[in-house]
Order: structure tokens, then C-alpha cells, then sequence
């Protein structure tokens, strides 16, 4: 009832005063594509990437990130911190204020009660809750009154905006879901396809891995957005089409993901019928070097442990060889064009933990072979390095993705170039990335010389990321190959780091410890061999106005100031 | 007759049940989890909770029984409760789909009508075309348009649909703009303008099925009418002084039909498996779409549910086509 | 019922069909677009050799159109599309040929033993609808993770995913034959003739052989026709997945699709792959009408 009465008049908004600008829902309908169709719109339950943003058009946070990464309020009044007193000195405590006079779509009031519920939904020990590594180290969730959250942390926790901040974990509507803690979960089908929630639009229809159909929210918190009564996400089909559908038919207003070929995008820019949008976060393309023996002929339990190091990788400077071989503008040339810009860095923002790392970015086939001369691998009768009777020879395995095989095909040819034998291999993503520990092709059992592929963080803090490099998150078959240490790097100085930047709270301080751990990863050891910062690409039709890529938080973070150009 | 499709009937339950169990240990012996679809910044403590709840940690066996149980009883008796309003199956688990969190039957329900529609539009567009062109193929052999549909078929076969799909997207979808690259599930039909627009967004991918249906069926009509017209039947039912008209479309073309049954039989079940790469091209999001979407996530229960749809249907239509064979040429017996 | 005196000269057999081949116009085009092929593909290489570039020369002349430098120009990598055309085409052609045989052997076998035995019939046609009913994409994936290492060992990579590969495709496109087989043989047993020889005690192999297979000659063409392309575009599937051949190694069916994607800027880099495909079921198709006619007793008569 409440949703026709809000569509009539919208309607008749439109058609009494279509000039009307500020008023909500009087630009009629707006058609987004998400090539990759979200399966829920609960994203608790599904960590994929669609999913969230999906999802971030209904259920809202505490805060968000805004296209700068700094932390923005959204249903709280202000963003608390230590200077301001929402943070406690010792870092412990932190206190969130809602706004006054919050209503759900269903018309009810918000209350920190709904907060306290969302923590106790995604850390029931039966639910597998997708986002449970955001309400990590909460001791306990307190709420004094309707509209204070007290967060209290086990430990000092320097960066306290994880839970309640960002697409990845908004607040749920405690009355909705109360049936549906732990195992119940899944038979929450009502609520999981369709929740209660406070951003500018609430779902009319969900189709699963098809289409969202939306409505603009009644009870938004301000009366004047958003300016689109409907909006359908749709789903299917792949980045090209997307594109196309967008840049030459027009048929949708914004495509997600519109990762295609460089000329294809400048083809595709120059028709005018609307513009690329992209935006630089964490991802980085990398290849990461195997430090253990991944040989076929050690027994199975040895192969690719730290049992054996590798005959080959393990000398820095045929590491540093293969890196220096590498052209890093000419694979953005080729494989991502405005998306994509070459790096140094693993990690290569936020600015300020971002490492002045440039070294790597001239290629120097003539000091790669300096390199390999030196350390003994001189060139056989077929131009093939060799030392010791060995063959210098690499096997290089990735997913399979047309740019990720132009890529293999480029470095192939430049490792050829200063006499390094390479074997190129290339398995299907939901093997590669499966982890399942029965198969040899996963990324985590790495039993190939070199792979490929990309990684980034949540949010903007880098310090989890960096922590996955610690001695003793080496996958192996002690623990199933789960280990996040894919490289097998392995240096106590580096894990006194970790260590030391998890008790520091100091900004300045964290950043400098953040950008020593990069380097040591990356130009030090050259371990991580950074390819490509690879940014988001989003194609936006001309007639769409409001649009702002950000790669901190979900592309749809500022959906209710998106209005139709006239 | 009657007594082999009783016996048949009955020989499909435990031939069905070594197929479902086939299935299974097929897909949960393939190298891949459904931990793919979690992001890599996705802890690994966490991926194994995750992992924990959609229950793929428990023996195989478990797994397969409950499948069993709940494909066979739970499924059922939900179907009574939403048939008659009745709370028959209140409490008892689903089978669920790990992508979505939710009960796969209703997803497959929701899947149907696009795929049913579009599909078989072009399935039945493809047979419509196909027959006439083989039979008068065969029938003016090396003709003009004999030569004109053989080549017609061999590119509509040899040429595959991500390839024509692609191609009439750019044609008619962006040069032209005749008709959307984007088929729209949520239309429903209620009046002329919105059957207009239906047509018109079903046109390319019935066009792009059709022509590779039409392709395969249209070759074996003609090479099984061209076995037959050199049989000395023909030869005395011309003698007699039949029409060609008689000849060729009574007894020339029903005993053509053998091999032509089979592939029709054969391609029938495949309409409810949809057209995994067109339907992903256009967004037609139909059952096809769902079930490359759910190999590629290792989503077993989705897979294993939708494969055993396709191989009751695969069994119904090759027994079908047994039938149709004893009804075509009477001196076929099984008894 | 010539055939018995000309059982006893086998060589005038083959001579006799060989002149009825050729009578046929569109076999002999079929054989000669074939041969071709073939020509193209296996002594293409010794007459054209590609220029070997460094990548910065390469990237330098990428996206060429046909000059007399690359005579059907160059991909997004610089890459010379004519070398890669001709090793593609030696990949694409073995594994399109042999995977068919391999389901044509398979599916006209097990056609036969179920149409022509009863006993059989219901074991080998409950077996044929599980191959029918199982999801291929996981079966290929076990079959890969289950085989390609070992014999990987053995044959070493590149031989090992063609074996892989060829096999992969074979075992899972014998259905169809195997059904249309069936129902032909069900039909033909009753035919006077297999009557005729049952009657005078020929043995079931001699009936099935001599009677029996020449008639159904014609249907298995028509799929051998329509396998070779499936094949071929199978195989492109299963490298895109990742489960074929490694990446740096073309076929036909990867070019297509890897050419998908610049069809607008550059339609040569589809039109190439797409003709030598469509080029080589076409001739194919027209050798096995010629061969049908040429195998055919009653035509060979005329």
C-alpha cells in the first residue's frame, strides 16, 4: 500500500511538474546493469562483490568511506574519534550516535538495538556469516539508550572502523531477521531476497542472479532524494556486452565492471553516447614467486612445502632478473588502458601507506642479463640459460581471463628475451581460486615456479593484508593448504613488524611501518614481483548525472544524489 | 507394445538412481569449491566457517542421502503444501542452494517461463524450418537450393552461437536498433504493446538458436530421405502411378522419420537445459544460466538438482522416441 | 548381389568407388578445399616462417591489417596471424578428425550391439542416457584432474593435453550417433534381406558387417560431418576453461573467440579462423555425400 501511494505520487510529481528538480522520484526510472547478477541481497550471507553493492542501495552502515577513502557518516550523526571523544584514549571504546528520528522503509524506528542485532546475526557461531571478519575483536556491544552504540574492543584497536562502516556491513532490521540467527539462516529466503532497510530504495521484486526491482524509499531521511522513483539491476551477459549496452545501445544508464579491451574503450568513448568511469583502489596484479620446490618429482606432502626451497627462485637475483625483464606500461597499454597504471607496490594506497617504490618501472632487459650472468645461469647453444647442467626454466600459471593470457604472452616473450625458458599454464578460475585441497591446480597449492593473479583489501587499512606475509600462514598440508602466504616468504624481521605495527596506534608511525613491510615484500626481495594497480572501470550513459566512482565502498554509495541529465 | 513401455517405465527408477548418484560423486569429485566465489580478502578462518554452514564439510554419503530424502519426500510434500495450503513439510530442510541461501526449487520455478519460452520458440522455429528444407533438398538433390541449404546448414553448425549471438548483437542491436541486446524477465504480457515488445526482445536469441537447431536437423533430414528415394518401394509406388505428392510426403518421408525422431527426441530435454551460452549473451537468465552460474560457483546441490531434472527428461523422451519408432515402421518389435 | 563376386577382387571394390567419388562434382571440391586444408596447415610452415620479433618490435606492428610483410596481418600482441593460423589449423584439424573417429567408432558400435542384440540393447542404452544426463563441464574437470599429470609424465605437456583432449571430446559426443544408430539397425533387422541372410545361418558379425553397417552408412556421415565442427568448437570451450591446450598455444576455436572481442575494430581477426572452420565442414560434408553415393551398391550401379 505504502509503496503504491509513494509510486502515485511520484507519478503525479512527474506529471504536475516535471521541471521539479529536488523532488524524490521525479526522474522516473534509471536502468543499471550488473553483469555478474547478485544471488542474495543480504550480504551476510554472500561476500561477492555484486552482491554487497546490490545490497548497498537497501541496507546502509554506521559510516561509510567516501571517493577519498576518509570514513563518512551515514546513519550516524557525526564520525567519532579520538579528538572528538567518540573514540576512548586507549583505543578500546568506541561510541556511535545515531541520527535523530532514523525510520526503516517499513516506517518503524531505527534503534542501536538493530546494531546490537546485526553483531549477534553475523558472529553466531552456526551462521557462517560472509562479514564476520569485520566485527573481529569486539569484546561487546553496548547500547546505553535508543541511539548510542558503544563498541568495546578485547584489545587497542587503531583502526576501529570495521564494524557498522562500509557496504560490507550495514545494520539490519532486528524485528525482520529475528528468526533467522545461526543455522536459520538459510531459511530466510523472505528476508534474505528482500530486507527492510534505510537507503534510498527498498526491492519490490528480486529475482535471484537476474534482476532487483526497486522502489525509491519512503521514509528516506531526506525528503528530497532519491530523484528516481525505480530502478532495475539487471544481470547476465559479460563485461563486453555490458559495456556495449551502455556506450552504444543505451539501453542502460550504468553498467558495473566494465573491464574490455583499450581500443574497444576508446572505440566505445568516442560514440558519445556515454563515458567511462574509473577509479584507483587497493588491486594490485602481481606475480608472486614460489620460494619452495613445487617439482613433480617430490612426493606428494613435499612438493611445494618448505621442506624443499626452490633450486632457482631462491637466489634474489634471478628474481630480480625476471622483474627487471618486465615492461609494467606496456601491459597497462595492452590489457587495461585508463584502468590500469603500472606499480612498485603491493600496497599502493591509501596515499599515506603508499611506498615511493618506482625502481621496477623502467624495464632493463641488459641489467637482467647482467643479473643472471652473474649469478652463474649463462646462455646454452639454444640461447637457453643454464648452470650446472639445469636449464633455466620457469613454469608461469594464472586463471584463465583473455588479458591475463596477453599478459602471460608478453612476459613470456621478454623472459625469453634475456634466456629464461617459460612454460605457460592457465587454469579455470573456480579450480584456481577454489582452494580445494584435493586438486593441484589451486592458487594456494602454487605447484608452478611463478603465478599470477590479483589481491587487495578491505576498507583502507593495510594492515591484515600485510600480515598475511607472517612465517607461519604458509599453506601446507598441516592446514589443508588454507594459508594466506601464497610466496612461502618467510622472514623473522619482517613478522616483528607485523607485530609491532598491530600495537601501534600512531598514524604517522603505522604508515611508516606499512610502507617498510611493502618494501621489504616488493623492491627489497623482490618476493612479490607488483604489476599493475588496476582500477575500477564503470561505464555511466551521458543522460545520468550524480555518478562518482568509489573504490573504498560500494560503487553505489551515492545512488540517492544520481539524477536524469535533461 | 504396451507391456515394453510398462517394463521400461519400471527400469528407469533404478537406472535414474545410478544416474543420480553418478552425478553426485561427479560433482563433488570436480576439482573446485564453492570457497571460489568468496573474495581472496575473505580471511581463511572465515572461509572455512562459511564453508562449515553450507554443510560441504560432511561425508559424501550424508550428503547424498539427505539429497535423496529431500528430493524425493521433503520437495514433494512442499509442492502439496503449496498446492493446498496445507503445512505438510513445516520444519523440514529444503534443498538448498549454497550460491543463494535458498530453496532451489523455487529458483528453478522462477527460471522456467524464460527459458520454456524463448527456448522452445526457437527449438519448434528450428524443426519448422528444418523439415521442409531437407525434404525438398533431398528431393531436388544438387539443386540450386539444395546446394543454397547445404551451405546455409553447414555455416549455421560450423559457426558457434557466442559467435552469431555476438554478431547480431552488433547487426541489429547496435547498428540497426531493432531489437534489445537485453531480454527483460520482469515484462509480463497483457497487451498488444507489451506482446510487441516480447517479439521483439525474443527476436536474436530464438534467431541465433534457431538457425543452429535448424542446422543439425535439416542434415539428417535430407540424408535420411535421400537413403530412402533410391529404395525399390519408391520406385514401385511411382510405377503405380502415385502422385509424387503421395510418394515422397506418405511413404518416402515416414520412413525417413527414424533417425529425424531421434534427434528431435534427443534435443527436446535440452530445451528445459536451456542454452547455457545464449542465454548468458542476451540475459535471458533461464535455466541454462543457472546452471553454468552454479558449476562455475560449485554450488553441488543446484547442479545435482538440475542435472537430475535433465536425465528424468532425457529418459521420458528417449523412451518416447522408442515408441515413435514401433509407430513409424510397424515391423520394428520389441517384444 | 554382386557383392559376392565382388568380394573376391576386393581392389576392383575400391577402384570402383574411387570412380564413382569422382563422378561426384561437390566431393571432389569437398576433397580439394580438404586437401588444401591440409596442405596449408602442414606444409604452410616450411614455406612461410614468421618473422621473429622481440616484444617491443612486436607491439610495434600490432593490429595490422594483410600486407605483403603478414599476409592476413596481426593481432593485439603484434603477433603474425598467418603462422598462427597454420599451427592453429594443425591442432584444430587432428583433434577435430581424431575426436570424431573416436565418437563415431563409439557411437556406431554401441548403436549397433543395442540395436541389433536385445540383450544389450537395454544395459547400452541406460548407459548412453547417463552420458546424456551428465554435466559435461564437471566431467571434463574430473577427467583433467584425474588424468592430465599422469599423462602429462609420460607424453610430456603438449601431447598429453592433445591425448587429454582428443579423448575428452570423443567420449562425450558418441551419444547421438549411438541413438540414431540404434534406431536405424532396429529398423533394418526386420528388412528382408537380414531376414533373407539370418535364414541361410550367417553369423551375426557377418550379418552386421555385410548387411548391416553399409546401410547406415548414411546417418553416421551426416554426424561425422557435424562432429568434426563440434569438436573443433568443443575444444576452443575447453581451452577458454582452462582445461585444453596451454594458452600460448593457438587453435582455430581460440582464435575465434580470442578474435571476439576486436570484431568490431578488426573483423579479419574473426573472418580467418571462422573460414578455415566453416571451410573444413563444408568440405567434409561434401566428401561424405560423395562417399555415401560412391559406398552405395544401388547408386554405384546407376
Amino acid at each position: 500500500m505504502k509503496l503504491k501511494t509513494a509510486l502515485l505520487g511520484a507519478a503525479c510529481a512527474f506529471a504536475i511538474a516535471p521541471a521539479a528538480f529536488a523532488e524524490r522520484g521525479a526522474d522516473g526510472h534509471v536502468n543499471v546493469l550488473y553483469w555478474q547478477a547478485p544471488s542474495t541481497l543480504n550480504p551476510y550471507l554472500s561476500s561477492g562483490t555484486k552482491d554487497v553493492e546490490s545490497a548497498s542501495l537497501i541496507l546502509e552502515g554506521l559510516a561509510g568511506f567516501n571517493e577519498k577513502g576518509e570514513v563518512v557518516a551515514r546513519l550516524a550523526d557525526s564520525v567519532p574519534t579520538v579528538e572528538n571523544g567518540g573514540v576512548s584514549a586507549d583505543l578500546t571504546q568506541i561510541t556511535w550516535k545515531l541520527k535523530p528520528g532514523l525510520l526503516w522503509s517499513d516506517g518503524t524506528p531505527v534503534t542501536s538495538a538493530d546494531a546490537k542485532f546485526t553483531y549477534e546475526y553475523c558472529t553466531h557461531p552456526e551462521g557462517g556469516c560472509a562479514q564476520a571478519a569485520r566485527y573481529e575483536g569486539i569484546a561487546s556491544i553496548d547500547t546505553p539508550d535508543a541511539e548510542t552504540v558503544v563498541i568495546t574492543f578485547s584489545a587497542p584497536k587503531p583502526n576501529p572502523y570495521t564494524a557498522f562502516v562500509g557496504g560490507t556491513s550495514p545494520i539490519l532490521q532486528a524485528a525482520q531477521f529475528a528468526n533467522c540467527l545461526g543455522a536459520a539462516a538459510s531459511t530466510c529466503t523472505e528476508q534474505n531476497f528482500g530486507p527492510i532497510g534505510t537507503g534510498p530504495f527498498m526491492v519490490t521484486e528480486f529475482k535471484t542472479n537476474d534482476t532487483v526491482s526497486l522502489a525509491a524509499n519512503p521514509n528516506y531521511r531526506d525528503p528530497a532524494k532519491p530523484a528516481f522513483a525505480t530502478m532495475t539491476v539487471k544481470g547476465g551477459g559479460d563485461a563486453e556486452a555490458a559495456a556495449r549496452a551502455v556506450m552504444e545501445t543505451g539501453e542502460f544508464d550504468y553498467a558495473w565492471n566494465t573491464q574490455i579491451n583499450p581500443e574497444l574503450q576508446a572505440a566505445m568513448a568516442g560514440g558519445g553516447k556515454g563515458t567511462f568511469l574509473n577509479g584507483f583502489g587497493t588491486l594490485v596484479e602481481r606475480i608472486e614467486m614460489n620460494m619452495t620446490d613445487p617439482s613433480a618429482d617430490l612426493p606428494e606432502g613435499e612438493r611445494a612445502t618448505t621442506m624443499h626451497p626452490h633450486p632457482i627462485l631462491t637466489d634474489i637475483r634471478v628474481r630480480t632478473a625476471l622483474s627487471k625483464a618486465i615492461d609494467r606500461q606496456v601491459l597497462v597499454d595492452v590489457g587495461y588502458g585508463s584502468a590500469g597504471r603500472p606499480t612498485c607496490n603491493l600496497v599502493p594506497a591509501p596515499e599515506m601507506f603508499a611506498s615511493d617504490n618506482t625502481g621496477c618501472l623502467t624495464q632493463d632487459i641488459e641489467g637482467a642479463k647482467a643479473l643472471l650472468d652473474e649469478a652463474g645461469w649463462v646462455p646454452g647453444a639454444d640461447g637457453i640459460r643454464e648452470k650446472d647442467g639445469v636449464k633455466l626454466h620457469v613454469l608461469y600459471q594464472t586463471s584463465t581471463n583473455p588479458v591475463r593470457q596477453d599478459f602471460q604472452a608478453l612476459i613470456k616473450g621478454w623472459w625469453e628475451e634475456i634466456g629464461v625458458s617459460t612454460e605457460l599454464k592457465n587454469i579455470d578460475a573456480s579450480v584456481y581460486f577454489g582452494g580445494d585441497a584435493g586438486s593441484p591446480d589451486t592458487f594456494q597449492k602454487f605447484y608452478a615456479d611463478v603465478e599470477m593473479y590479483a589481491n587487495n583489501f578491505d576498507g583502507t587499512d593495510p594492515e591484515p593484508y600485510l600480515a598475511q606475509y607472517l612465517c607461519d600462514k604458509i599453506p601446507g598440508p598441516a592446514n589443508q593448504w588454507q594459508g594466506e602466504n601464497i610466496n612461502r616468504f618467510c622472514d623473522p624481521a619482517y613478522d616483528v613488524l607485523v607485530k609491532e605495527m598491530s600495537a601501534t596506534a600512531e598514524m604517522g608511525k603505522r604508515s611508516e611501518l606499512a610502507k617498510k613491510m611493502n618494501d621489504m615484500l616488493t623492491k627489497d626481495s623482490m618476493v612479490v614481483v607488483p604489476l599493475v594497480d588496476r582500477g575500477r572501470l564503470s561505464a555511466a550513459s551521458t543522460s545520468l548525472g550524480g555518478t562518482l566512482l568509489n573504490t573504498w565502498d560500494t560503487e553505489m554509495w551515492n545512488v540517492q544524489d544520481w539524477f536524469r541529465v535533461k | 507394445m504396451l507391456t515394453y513401455t510398462l517394463r521400461r517405465l519400471l527400469l528407469a527408477i533404478p537406472t535414474l538412481l545410478l544416474i543420480s548418484l553418478v552425478i553426485f560423486l561427479l560433482v563433488d569429485l570436480a576439482p573446485g569449491s564453492p570457497a571460489s566465489e568468496i573474495p581472496l580478502t575473505v580471511p581463511p578462518e572465515v572461509r572455512q566457517k562459511i564453508l562449515e554452514s553450507l554443510g560441504v564439510n560432511q561425508p559424501i554419503f550424508v550428503r547424498y542421502f539427505l539429497w535423496l530424502k529431500q528430493f524425493f519426500y521433503v520437495e514433494p510434500l512442499n509442492g502439496i503444501d503449496a498446492l493446498f495450503g496445507s503445512h505438510l513439510a513445516e520444519g523440514m530442510q529444503r534443498i538448498i542452494s549454497y550460491q543463494t541461501r535458498s530453496p532451489v526449487f523455487p529458483l528453478i520455478g522462477e527460471r522456467l517461463p524464460q527459458t520454456l519460452t524463448v527456448i522452445g520458440t526457437a527449438y519448434v522455429v528450428g524443426v519448422l524450418i528444418a523439415l521442409p528444407i531437407g525434404i525438398y533438398s533431398a528431393y531436388r538433390q544438387y539443386s540450386l537450393f539444395d546446394q543454397f541449404g547445404t551451405m546455409f546448414a553447414m555455416i549455421g553448425f560450423s559457426v558457434p552461437t557466442f559467435f552469431t549471438g555476438t554478431v547480431f548483437i552488433i547487426v541489429f542491436g547496435v547498428w540497426l536498433g531493432w531489437f534489445p541486446t537485453k531480454y527483460d524477465t520482469t515484462l509480463s504480457v497483457t497487451d498488444w504493446d507489451s506482446f510487441v515488445k516480447q517479439i521483439r526482445q525474443m527476436a536474436m536469441p530464438v534467431m541465433v538458436l534457431g538457425l543452429a537447431n535448424a542446422a543439425a536437423i535439416s542434415r539428417y533430414m535430407r540424408s535420411s530421405m535421400l537413403e530412402n528415394m533410391k529404395q525399390d518401394y519408391v520406385r514401385t509406388a511411382r510405377a503405380k502411378g502415385m502422385s509424387e505428392r503421395t510418394v515422397v510426403l506418405k511413404h518416402v518421408l515416414r520412413n525417413s522419420m527414424i533417425p529425424v525422431v531421434t534427434i528431435i527426441a534427443l534435443g527436446i530435454p535440452s530445451i528445459f537445459g536451456g542454452a547455457i551460452i545464449t542465454e548468458n549473451l542476451f540475459g535471458v537468465n533461464g535455466i541454462g544460466a543457472a546452471l553454468i552460474g552454479a558449476i562455475r560457483g560449485n554450488d553441488l546441490p543446484m547442479v545435482q538438482t538440475l542435472a537430475f531434472i535433465f536425465a528424468i527428461l532425457i529418459v521420458t523422451f528417449n523412451l518416447i522416441a522408442d515408441v515413435l519408432y514401433g509407430l513409424l515402421d510397424p515391423r520394428i518389435r520389441y517384444d | 548381389m554382386t557383392e559376392t563376386t565382388n568380394l573376391d577382387k576386393p581392389e576392383s571394390q575400391v577402384a570402383a568407388i574411387w570412380r564413382q567419388f569422382r563422378e561426384h562434382k561437390g566431393a571432389v571440391f569437398g576433397l580439394a578445399v580438404l586437401g588444401f586444408l591440409v596442405v596449408f596447415v602442414l606444409i604452410g610452415p616450411l614455406l612461410w616462417q614468421a618473422e621473429t620479433l622481440k616484444v617491443s618490435e612486436a607491439l610495434k606492428v600490432k593490429n595490422q591489417g594483410p600486407s605483403l610483410r603478414f599476409p592476413l596481418g596481426t593481432d593485439q600482441l603484434g603477433r603474425d596471424m598467418l603462422d598462427r593460423m597454420m599451427s592453429a589449423g594443425q591442432v584444430s584439424l587432428a583433434v577435430g578428425f581424431i575426436a570424431m573417429m573416436i565418437a563415431i567408432f563409439f557411437g556406431t558400435f554401441i548403436g549397433i550391439l543395442a540395436g541389433y542384440f536385445k540383450r544389450l540393447d537395454g544395459p547400452l542404452m541406460r548407459l548412453t542416457d547417463m552420458f546424456l544426463a551428465l554435466p559435461l563441464i564437471p566431467l571434463l574437470l574430473v577427467m583433467v584432474m584425474l588424468f592430465r599429470d599422469r599423462i602429462a609424465k609420460v607424453v610430456g605437456p603438449e601431447m598429453g593435453a592433445f591425448i587429454l583432449i582428443v579423448f575428452a571430446i570423443g567420449l562425450t559426443s558418441w551419444m547421438h550417433a549411438a541413438r540414431i544408430v540404434r534406431g536405424e539397425v532396429l529398423a533394418l533387422k526386420e528388412r528382408e534381406y537380414v531376414l533373407a541372410a539370418r535364414s541361410i545361418g550367417a553369423p551375426p558379425r557377418r550379418i552386421i558387417l555385410r548387411h548391416i553397417l553399409p546401410n547406415v552408412i548414411s546417418p553416421v556421415m551426416v554426424a561425422a560431418t557435424l562432429g568434426i565442427a563440434e569438436a573443433i568448437i568443443t575444444e576452443s570451450v575447453l581451452s577458454f576453461l582452462g582445461l585444453g591446450f596451454p594458452p600460448d598455444f593457438p587453435t582455430w576455436g581460440r582464435l575465434l573467440f580470442d578474435g571476439l572481442q576486436y570484431m568490431q575494430l578488426y573483423p579479419e581477426r574473426v573472418i580467418w579462423p571462422g573460414l578455415a572452420i566453416s571451410l573444413t565442414v563444408l568440405s567434409v560434408n561434401y566428401i561424405g555425400d560423395g562417399l555415401r553415393d560412391a559406398l552405395d551398391p544401388k547408386a554405384r550401379g546407376r
